[in-house]
């Protein structure tokens, strides 16, 4: 149990997502992190699902109400457990009356913050994911304010923290470099297949898709990463017949500047789709900070289902070494 | 042809599939690695919306399939995991198209109570400008139609429907509107709909329904489900 000493707006609670209430127009919302997020939970023993806070704003402190255990993961916030620095992927057991205190990340976007047995709020169709614009789910349908206290699930039926000590680990964002040659530092390279009406768009507008450094606007969110570079017009404006969105679609509205669909997104849209951003991708993306640079890299559908398995031998090998440390 | 001459010349009998339009292939396109969209061929005509219920219907039942995700005129198919055979997968959505008949409806009827025009309703001039109509013939018309929801998406609750005259299509705004009220009574394009949350919207605003259209204590949580009949009554009108 914890209770929030310190936030800004905008942190909310999230689990991998609200999936199959599409067709009541309901977004999927989940976490933007989805690795950073399951690594949270693996660290704890808890179901890869267990609802975790993502934090995008800070500073961001609680108290523990109790002894609980705890993990951080994603951007690295420089986490204090009091007085005591706690390494970014990290799961540690704090006592009660103990506080934890998220810093602005140096690079990154969003934390998670893990408690041992997942944050208890209601399940609304499906999951305990917020949806900040349809005001339901997570903690009442808001972002979480000072004075909250969340509860976990089975706190105390859950499997005791390690005995041996606490227990971190490699961070995806060294054991899965981003393979780009081309692309320089700043610059994230995100791979993407190309959608629907890629053909409508002119060979001109197609190279300046691929050759653009794109910056992500302030006006990004959970919702949608708004880029800003040289327009993608289109010869005659097209306007589809609205149809259902994924995360990571990229739309391009008759502005020309395109938009990443995310998380929070509707549900369905009609602008002309350029693009999509492959799974594998999807949680470099979700850290991505406002202002920052990616470009896009076409890949073949081949690639982009095989682009998975490293991210998925990346998860095995973290919940391999978990059970061995448990085992210990 | 309209869309209403269309319907009322096609038998509704879900048998009957020989009075089908010439067949013009769909379109099939991906969007991302576990998700396909079918588009219906042709015009924005209620047939070929049924003939997508009928798909969405077939799909929801194939393994692997996540959800079946309807859209106007269209489908969108999410997958559990990458189809493994994605040309076989393609084919097989192609298959259902051509091989299944409209699927035969009876909705409820769903009569919305609309105060047009005023704040409320701040793009009626414009719709009239766009249209050469005068806003008491703009609401004649768009009271005076008969629509059918077509699928639910966007926001909680928010019905897309077929039906609107095309005297009154209407572009949506390249800019959008930064804050419309829930419940606001739209056009977009050749749709027509009433906004379901508070916030940016491209559409057009004519006027303002109180009717909720979502409620998370109710099973389905939703007022409107695919196949619906919609009816607009004038409430108020201010000009």
């Amino acid at each position: 149990m914890i209770e929030v000493l310190s936030t800004l707006p905008l942190n909310t609670v999230q689990d991998l997502g609200r999936f199959g209430s599409r067709h009541y127009g309901v977004s999927t919302c989940g976490v933007m992190d989805p690795v950073a997020f399951v690594v949270g939970n693996v660290l704890l023993g808890n179901p890869d699902n267990a609802a975790a806070i993502e934090v995008q704003t800070f500073p961001f402190v609680v108290r523990f109400l109790a002894d609980t255990s705890f993990a951080v993961t994603g951007a690295d916030t420089a986490a204090t457990l009091d007085e005591r620095e706690v390494p970014p992927w990290w799961s540690s057991t704090a006592q009660r009356g103990q506080t934890l205190t998220l810093r602005p990340p140096a690079s990154g976007a969003r934390a998670y913050l893990a408690l041992s047995g997942g944050i208890d709020v209601p399940v609304i169709l499906g999951s305990r994911s917020t949806h900040l614009r349809s005001e339901f789910g997570g903690y009442s349908g808001r972002s979480l304010e000072q004075g909250d206290v969340l509860r976990t699930l089975d706190g105390e039926a859950h499997p005791a923290p390690w005995k041996s000590g606490d227990l971190g680990v490699v961070p995806p964002a060294f054991a899965l470099p981003s393979r780009s040659a081309k692309a320089s530092d700043n610059v994230l390279p995100v791979r993407v297949l190309r959608a629907g009406e890629y053909d409508l768009f002119s060979a001109m507008v197609q190279a300046r898709f691929w050759a653009t450094d794109w910056r992500i606007m302030h006006q990004s969110d959970r919702g949608g990463y708004r880029l800003s570079g040289q327009p993608l017009k289109l010869a005659a404006p097209v306007e589809l017949r609205s149809y259902g969105l994924v995360s990571g679609i990229v739309q391009v509205p008759p502005s020309g500047e395109p938009i990443i669909q995310m998380s929070d997104a509707n549900t369905a849209g009609g602008y002309p789709k350029i693009a999509t951003v492959i799974e594998a991708d999807l949680w470099r993306l979700g850290q991505a900070r406002l202002g920052s640079y990616i470009r896009f890299e076409d890949v073949t559908y081949e690639h982009a289902v095989d682009a998975m398995a490293p991210v998925t031998a990346y998860l095995a090998q973290v919940r391999r070494t978990t059970d061995l440390f448990r085992s210990l | 042809m309209t869309p209403a001459v269309m319907d009322a010349i096609r038998p509704s009998r879900a048998t009957v599939t020989a009075e089908r339009p010439a067949l013009s292939a769909p379109k099939v396109s991906s969007i991302g690695t576990r998700a396909l969209l079918l588009e219906a061929p042709g015009a924005f005509e209620l047939g070929q919306q049924k003939r997508i219920w009928s798909v969405a219907d077939e799909v929801a039942s194939w393994a692997d399939v996540e959800e079946a995700v309807l859209g106007v005129t269209n489908l969108l198919v999410v997958f559990t995991k990458p189809p493994r055979d994605l040309e076989a997968t393609r084919a097989a959505l192609m298959d259902a198209w051509h091989r299944l008949p409209e699927k035969a409806v009876s909705g409820r009827v769903i009569e919305i109570p609309v105060i047009y025009g005023g704040e409320l309703g701040s793009d009626l001039p414009a719709v009239s400008a766009y249209s050469g109509l005068p806003p008491e013939e703009i609401i004649a018309i768009h009271s005076g139609g008969d629509y059918t929801v077509c699928a639910i998406g966007s926001s909680p609750g928010f019905g897309y429907l077929h039906g609107l005259d095309q005297r009154i299509f209407m572009p949506r705004k390249t800019v959008p509107s930064l804050r419309m009220l829930k419940g606001t009574v739209t056009i977009g394009g050749m749709q027509a709909g009433i906004s379901v949350s508070t916030g940016p919207n491209g559409w057009n605003a004519i006027g303002w329904a109180a009717t909720p259209m979502f409620d998370l204590a109710k099973t389905p949580p939703t007022l409107l489900a695919p196949g619906d009949q919609i009816r607009f009554l004038v409430e108020r009108v201010e000009l």
